[in-house]
């Protein structure tokens, strides 16, 4: 068996999963990463995605945006500000929150015309929701770019 | 001397009272339980969250390009207050010891020439403020509605702050609670905010480590600090909901205590009247008799 590691998810409002893991699959700011034992000691922030576990007793999958994830020698601990299971994701969660994504490009879009900056970032925002929307076989409302 | 029949009812009105306050003791202990479980759930965010601040403002702190919500404005001219307390009242010196923290920081910088501008969380904070600073206040929120601190709400305040901020309306901000320490005491704090400041204190071994960074130190700092607001926001409501029914526990128990006593008192002074009342119709009898 593989060597495991501590895996902890919290969210603001309580701690998620604290177990022994082999791999954490992280969806991070500049791309998937997946952190194994022995990792290097890495802090990358999270953008919305699907966080996967493997475990010894099996894997979980969960459905985070926004915070970050440390990755050190004692294990991966990850802070999102919201982290729902895959399971307990609905349909009216995710409509809430492309709503939310699709609100903030929409200002993004009045408030800096000339800047792409923001305005891609915040597409970029809309479009990771809609991907989760994807990745867990529920349907998600077209945005509006 | 009151007369027997109103004896009566004040020992009765008493007695409804002493239901009452009864029950809302039994029902801020109820609460207080949910209330501390919920600080006690989101302490882990809160201080994996400060030790991760702590080390990249440590590292990038020191740098001109440090965000604005770390290194400050440059100036300390104009300080927002945002004053947390309850919707409620009836909870002891809960609300009015908040308040008279915050007045007292107002003072301070008020008399050092400095603007005050003040946002209010909470209706009862708004009330007791409106008197003495009504000029100041340029906010407030109502979480009247809310039934249970979430996170979301904690957001939404500090997206409201952080508008303020990029509008450039404040310098420094600091958040008034009122720590949860136990039933009987709470402690008002005060809290500085923006800029923030991080503890070195809350960086455990792995301090020493050198961590990569993805996308770069200052990026993620830049993405954090924002949210760092929120978690201050966040954590300073829930101690602040704690504390509230902790307070409204004891303040309706020694409530319901004095009502005892009241009750008790009440009613020797009844049973003395009545007997004083029997004994002169007996005189009056015993009299009315020797007299034939």
């Amino acid at each position: 068996m593989a060597d495991t590691m501590q895996f902890d998810l919290v969210s603001p409002e309580r701690r998620l999963a604290s177990m022994k893991v082999n791999s954490v699959q992280i969806p991070g700011a500049d791309g998937d990463m997946t952190a194994m034992e022995g990792h290097a000691p890495t802090i990358t922030t999270l953008r919305p995605g699907i966080l996967s576990v493997e475990g010894p007793e099996g894997g979980a999958d969960y459905v985070v945006t926004g915070g970050f994830a440390e990755i050190s020698s004692g294990g991966v601990s990850v802070l999102a500000e919201r982290a729902v299971p895959k399971g307990d994701m609905t349909q009216e969660h995710l409509d809430e929150m492309i709503e939310e994504a699709q609100q903030t490009y929409t200002k993004a879009k009045e408030a800096f015309e000339n800047e792409p900056g923001p305005v891609d970032d915040a597409a970029k925002l809309l479009s990771d929701m809609v991907a989760i929307g994807d990745e867990i076989g529920l349907s998600s409302k077209q945005p509006n770019l | 001397m009151p007369s027997l029949k109103d004896l009566k009812i004040r020992i009765e009105s008493v007695k409804s009272t002493r239901k009452i306050t009864k029950a809302m003791q039994m029902v801020a202990a109820a609460k207080l339980r949910r209330a501390q479980e919920a600080a006690e759930m989101s302490r882990p965010y809160a201080e994996r969250f400060n030790a991760v601040m702590a080390r990249l403002a440590a590292s990038v702190g020191g740098s001109d390009s440090a965000p604005k919500l770390l290194s400050g404005t440059g100036s300390d001219q104009t300080h927002l207050l945002v004053v947390m307390t309850s919707e409620r009242g009836l909870c002891g010196g809960f609300n009015t010891n908040i308040v008279k923290k915050a007045k007292t920081h107002a003072q301070e910088l008020l008399a050092s020439g400095k603007t005050v501008k003040i946002l209010t969380v909470g209706k009862k904070g708004r009330d007791q403020l409106r008197r003495d600073y009504g000029d100041h206040l340029v906010g407030h929120v109502d979480l009247t509605d809310v039934k249970r601190i979430s996170y979301a709400d904690a957001q939404g305040i500090a997206k409201d702050i952080l508008g303020r901020f990029d509008e450039g309306e404040f310098d420094v901000a600091t958040i008034f609670y009122s720590d949860f320490v136990n039933v009987v005491s709470q402690v008002p704090q005060a809290k500085q905010i923006i800029p923030a400041s991080y503890d070195e204190e809350d960086q455990d071994e792995s301090g020493s480590t050198l961590f990569d960074y993805e996308p770069s130190e200052e990026e993620i700092l830049a993405d954090l600090l924002p949210r760092g607001v929120a978690t201050a926001i966040f954590s300073g409501l829930l101690e602040n909901a704690a504390s509230e029914q902790g307070a409204r526990m004891s303040a309706m128990d020694n409530a319901t205590r004095n009502a005892g006593e009241m009750i008790e008192d009440l009613t020797i002074e009844f049973n003395r009247s009545r007997q004083a009342v029997i004994t002169n119709e007996l005189i009056e009898i015993i009299s009315g008799a020797e007299a034939l």
